[in-house]
């Protein structure tokens, strides 16, 4: 029998103010190898307070879903510790699995089965039943739109319908904590919108945790209130979204070039001219932050002008979250997204 | 223990609906060991005659009805871990390993749907041989001995059924090794053909196959004079088997999820 929750809180701090200190989820360390030496996780350590959206960013394969099959219990780490609730995720896997809600990659449905018949059997699932049950599943068809397709096989639900489902099926038990897998992958624009704003509606009413992972810099910066940029199995940059931003420090600015660069020459040119940082070549695009970007656009045409590298166009930008995961792993968000959809 | 009972009542109703709102498969399962009772039957018909086989007088339909009924049995539990595949290839085996109910509950539940898909055959089987003339002097005890036997046979590959799909995977794979299974272990039994007609090395084979146990089972106590002291050695064997591969099948959600 491992140490109780309520002696572990005595014994790590004063009762009264510990579980409001400790995090929604705390992971520290965590490291997983999967078969044929690929390495998912390499010491990955975040925490997430109660009562915020909390995203993980990265492209495929960088460790977010590895990450949640710790955190939900669903996989185990080879070491580390995680904590989620409060709760060891592996000593305490029982009390765990009672506090979150998992919605996973898919549509994790049943086709030949109606929504209501769906979400009873999930409630079920977490030792719910009788009428309030019944209710439960009736507010949450409401809330999410489908009750009048509650009594239709779910097969013949659209795709944003059934990924509502799905989220809806992972609070049928009112978790403390929700995990989103990629919640919007594979939805229009349009369906996209309506989930980040029940996502919003989540925290706000119900003081929900959500850690959720995603692909889509927009997103992040749209409903996390916190995100941490995985690379290799391991975190990279963790902050607020304007935090991140203002790290960089001045305007990006952003140059194509006519032809491309392959030897970066043009970074090299660039690098020389004051006030100018973290320049950057990919292909035909050549990248650098500046601290006030209008005044230092003259400067760069220049000295590309004098070294024969002809120029295609000029921007000057806020700092966005692609160039905050351009500082942060040397890669633009673009590239990695694409070269991962590729494979 | 409530908790696993009331997780597999709700499992089982999930695939009995599921089963119900398909017809295509409602009517393949009435129909096959229809099919297989008249056409083995007739294809058979005069091993009656060859001597030796056995009480004269007795039809060969006395003979085959029991051997169909565990054919039956053996046939659709082997397809059970088919629908697990489909479960962990849509996220659903994930989101349920993830909620707090018992992993036994969810090899339970698909047993149980399985099972009572396999009683309603049974029962089609039984009272259509009745109806085409056989005699069955065990009456509704011979029934339940049989019967009884079928449920075991077939809660025990349904259960290793679903072991095999949370190890492999892959339906082709599953395909493979129930093909690989299921026509063998019916042949190297005495369903079709008193084991005195076969040569020893089948008959020997098949003192070992759970399959002949069940149908010796069946067809001893649908038969007269019945050795209960065989049929019990028979069934209790049945048992021990059923309790190992449901076992075997809980087990193989660590398997599955060390993979994941």
């Amino acid at each position: 029998m491992p140490t109780s929750l309520a002696e572990r809180i005595t014994a790590s701090g004063p009762p009264a103010t510990r579980g409001v200190e400790s995090g929604a989820i705390d992971a520290r360390d965590l490291v997983k190898t999967y078969p044929g030496d690929v390495r998912a996780l390499d010491g990955l350590t975040f925490s997430v307070e109660p009562g915020v959206v909390f995203a993980l960013l990265g492209p495929n394969g960088a460790g977010k879903s590895t990450t949640v099959k710790i955190l939900t219990t669903l996989s185990r780490a080879d070491s580390g510790v995680a904590r989620v609730a409060g709760y060891d995720v592996v000593r305490q896997a029982e009390q765990v699995r009672r506090s979150i809600g998992v919605v996973g990659q898919k549509n994790a449905v049943d086709p030949v089965a109606t929504g209501r018949e769906n979400m009873t059997l999930q409630g079920r699932a977490y030792g719910m039943g009788g009428k309030s049950l019944g209710s439960r599943v009736d507010a949450l068809l409401d809330r999410f739109g489908l009750t009048a397709a509650a009594n239709r096989m779910v097969g013949t639900y659209s795709g944003g319908m059934q990924r509502k489902l799905d989220v809806a099926m992972g609070l049928v038990h009112q978790p403390r904590v929700l995990f989103l897998d990629e919640p919007t992958t594979g939805l229009d624009q349009e369906a996209r919108s309506e989930l980040w704003a029940e996502i919003r509606r989540l925290t706000m009413d119900e003081g929900l945790t959500i850690l959720m992972t995603t692909h889509y810099l927009e997103e992040a910066d749209q409903l996390a209130r916190r995100l941490a940029i995985v690379d290799h199995g391991r975190i990279v940059a963790e902050g607020t979204p304007d935090e991140l931003k203002s790290e960089l420090r001045g305007d990006a600015i952003q140059v194509e070039l006519r032809d491309a660069d392959p030897d970066a020459r043009s970074a090299v040119v660039v690098g020389r001219i004051e006030g100018l940082r973290d320049p950057h070549v990919e292909g035909k695009f050549l990248r650098a932050r500046a601290d006030r970007g209008a005044s230092a656009v003259p400067a760069v045409i220049a000295a590309l002008d004098g070294e024969g590298i002809g120029v295609a166009s000029v921007t000057v930008a806020r700092p966005s979250l692609d160039d905050v995961y351009l500082r942060h792993t040397g890669r633009t968000y673009a590239s990695d997204d694409t070269r991962e959809a590729s494979r | 223990m409530t908790a696993l009972a009331s997780q597999t009542v709700s499992m089982t109703q999930r695939h009995v609906w599921a089963f119900l709102r398909q017809p295509w498969f409602v009517a393949i399962a009435v129909t096959q060991p229809v099919i297989w009772l008249l056409l083995f039957g007739a294809l058979f018909k005069n091993v009656t005659e060859i001597p030796g086989f056995g009480a004269s007088g007795a039809s060969y339909l006395d003979y085959l009805a029991p051997g169909i009924v565990i054919m039956t049995a053996l046939f659709s539990s082997g397809w059970s871990g088919m629908g697990t595949i489909e479960d962990i290839d849509r996220g659903i085996m994930d989101r349920f390993l993830v909620a707090p109910l018992p992993r036994t509950s969810l090899i339970a539940g698909r047993d149980v749907a399985d099972a009572l898909s396999l009683l309603i055959q049974t029962l089609i089987i039984l009272g259509l041989s009745v109806l085409m003339g056989a005699h069955f002097p065990g009456g509704i005890a011979g029934f339940a001995a049989l019967t009884a036997g079928a449920l075991l046979l077939g809660t025990s590959f349904a259960s290793l059924s679903n072991a095999l799909a949370l190890v492999l995977r892959q339906r082709e794979s599953l395909i493979g090794a129930n093909t690989f299974l299921v026509l063998p272990l019916t042949f190297l039994s005495s369903a079709f053909m008193p084991l005195g007609l076969v040569p020893d090395w089948i008959a020997t084979v098949a003192r070992f196959n759970p399959v002949n146990w069940a149908v010796e089972a069946g067809r001893a106590a649908l038969g007269t004079n019945v050795d209960w002291a065989f049929v019990e050695a028979r069934l209790g064997g049945l048992l021990l088997l059923t309790l190992v591969c449901m076992w075997l099948a809980t087990r193989a959600f660590r398997s599955y999820q060390r993979s994941v």
